[in-house]
């Protein structure tokens, strides 16, 4: 029974529930046996929070009795421990934070608990999020349930790796430069970064403030669409969350994406792409164009420039945002006989090797002399990408609406690579970081991107990434969703329970 | 751009970041390397172009001004390293006297 339990969709949890086939508590055991099963060799979770599940699970039996269950009632979720949460300790992955209990939720938590969604555990990141393969957590490395010696990409690798092992039915993960979509295309689920301001950040620990978006991680696009709906929308405790009406994404999945205009940006393809992910993201554009959408070639140069202006962006406004941990209010405190020793022995003890790399960089671009050359550079680049996108999807000024070379969306490999080794470049800071070569131009830009399995290279899942217009997660979601349905890479397991790896994947592409 | 130690040394002071000698060194090279990388942006010209800071419009986000019921003094206190009477306790900044 309990293996039947795990792997299924919102929706199927969702009528299951309420047909009271199954119990939120049978549904929340099967999770925890499952980690139980999987944890010693997936590594996903920092803090797996049994009994708080539990008690999760009990009361939304009792809601589901009453004839009051919401969507998430009762659903076994996981968070990323960058997500503050008032009953279980949030670490970001940092020694700097390894006691921390937040006296509050994050509001993306606080909306999920109050539809009576059920809590499993807190999942791996790496330190603050500053990382691609979670190896930079100070706690383990995660590994990718498609091959153990594998990373599961990150910084949101722990949630990402839980959902795709079956030990949560839905993650939330948290994005600043592709930090769902990279580790959703290593895994073969589905991750979504939404539009800046689409998503409240209060409660979400800070790295980059004009970056950082919560996004979901979950194994099929109609639980994406139902994630967003749970979490999106204005909230007064984030000033920076837009005004702008929630649509329900779950509708907006009709699967008809006939007469769409897809832009096909060629330097995308052209960024050390290995042969067999071009391979699997051009096949994937046929089923689209099969489908009634027509491909347009596009031209996105500037998109080029996202890698070095995220490095000097993202690192500033770090640097500025961990100032905080200063070993006096909260965190990490190694007492010595100054203020300012104390500071620098706390900094020294609690942070790690890549994020005092980024809060050097960032405080040197920042810094006078400097901040001219690179920081105010890296802002005038941003505009620029920003205005490429727009150009693209006809939103700038003066526009005609259907323009020749104008597109609805734009789909591009997620990343260059498969899944790469544990080890393999961490000791090379820059290769790390061109893990994310093609997911950053959208985080400069501000638009939505989902990204979605479109089959194997070698055995690994490949993945392709629909962007689109600023607060279009409707449209990038239908085509998406679209996509899914005419094959069947979100179905396919991961291979931890003992069946052969080529069973799975079949012939590849 | 390749960075002096003195350079590592003055940044690391900015971001009160206290270095072991072999991290300096580490973070020499490897921060070099990075923005050397990071230099390419130099062949773009935006001399004509505004900087931007983020990218949604928005207005200035200001609400009235009324007390609310907040976190209590405990839960505020909770995770603080030292505190005592109600304060956070931290060491003197200037002299006795």
């Amino acid at each position: 029974m309990a293996g039947d339990l795990i792997y299924l969709s919102v929706d199927e949890a969702r009528d299951l529930l309420d047909r009271r086939e199954v119990s939120s508590v049978e549904l929340t055991e099967a999770h925890l046996a499952r980690i139980e099963a999987v944890e010693d060799r997936v590594k996903a979770f920092i803090t797996a929070t049994p009994e708080q599940a539990r008690e999760g699970a009990r009361l939304a039996d009792e809601r589901i009795a009453a004839g009051a269950a919401a969507t998430f009632t009762g659903i076994p979720i996981t968070l990323k421990d960058v997500l503050c949460t008032r009953d279980a300790p949030t670490t970001a992955g940092s020694q700097i934070l390894r006691d921390f209990l937040p006296p509050y939720d994050a509001t993306a938590v606080a909306r999920l608990r109050e539809q009576g969604a059920v809590f499993v555990g807190k999942s791996n990141t790496d330190e603050f999020a500053m990382g691609s393969s979670t190896e930079n957590s100070s706690f383990h490395t995660t590994r990718n349930p498609w091959d153990l010696a594998r990373v599961p990409g990150g910084s949101s690798g722990g949630p990402i790796a839980a959902v795709a092992a079956g030990e949560a039915i839905v993650g939330l993960g948290s994005e600043t430069g592709g930090s769902v979509r990279q580790p959703a295309g290593f895994c073969g689920i589905v991750g979504l970064k939404t539009t800046y301001g689409r998503i409240s950040r209060y409660g979400l620990i800070a790295f980059a403030s004009s970056l950082d978006q919560i996004g979901p991680a979950t194994r099929t696009v109609a639980d994406c669409a139902h994630t967003l709906g749970a979490i999106a929308g204005h909230d007064p405790a984030d000033s920076t969350s837009a005004p702008v009406p929630v649509p329900d994404y779950r509708a907006a999945l009709t699967g008809d994406i006939k007469g769409l205009r897809v832009g096909v940006p060629r330097e995308y393809f052209d960024q050390g792409l290995e042969p067999g992910v071009e391979a699997a993201v051009r096949q994937g554009l046929r089923v689209i164009e099969g489908l009634g959408a027509e491909l347009v070639e596009i031209s996105l140069p500037t998109s080029l420039s996202g890698l070095p202006t995220y490095y000097i962006i993202a690192p500033a406004e770090a640097s500025a945002n961990l100032a905080r941990y200063d070993g006096v209010k909260y965190g990490l405190s190694v007492p010595r006989g100054d203020l300012l020793a104390t500071y620098l022995a706390t900094r020294r003890a609690g942070f790690g090797a890549e994020v005092k790399r980024r809060i050097m960089l960032g405080t040197y671009a920042l810094s006078s002399g400097y901040y001219d050359a690179y920081y105010v550079k890296a802002q005038k680049v941003r505009t620029l990408i920003k205005a490429e996108f727009d150009r693209a999807f006809g939103r700038d000024d003066g526009a005609d609406g259907r323009a020749a070379g104008v597109v609805d969306v734009i789909i591009a490999p997620t990343s260059p690579t498969t899944a790469f080794r544990i080890g393999e470049r961490s000791d090379d800071p820059y290769a790390m970081y061109m893990a994310d070569v093609l997911t950053i131009p959208a985080n400069l830009a501000g638009i939505p991107s989902v990204a979605v399995p479109c089959g194997f290279a070698d055995g690994l899942p490949v993945s392709l990434q629909v962007m689109g217009p600023a607060f279009a997660e409707d449209l990038i979601l239908r085509v998406a969703e679209a996509y899914e349905r005419s094959t069947d890479w979100t179905a396919r397991r991961p291979p931890l329970d003992g069946a052969p790896r080529e069973a799975i994947v079949g012939s590849g592409v | 751009m390749a960075l002096t130690d003195e350079q590592v040394e003055y940044v690391a002071t900015l971001a009160r970041l206290g270095l072991s000698d072999e991290e300096r060194a580490r973070l020499r090279e490897q921060l070099s390397s990075i923005l050397g990388h990071i230099d390419r942006l130099r062949e773009l010209d935006t001399s004509a172009i505004p900087p931007t800071a983020q990218v949604i419009p928005l207005d200035p986000v200001l609400r009235d001004d009324i007390a609310r019921p907040s976190l209590t003094l405990e839960q505020v206190l909770a995770n603080a390293p030292r505190s005592e009477n109600g304060f956070i306790r931290v060491n003197a900044i200037l002299d006795e006297e």
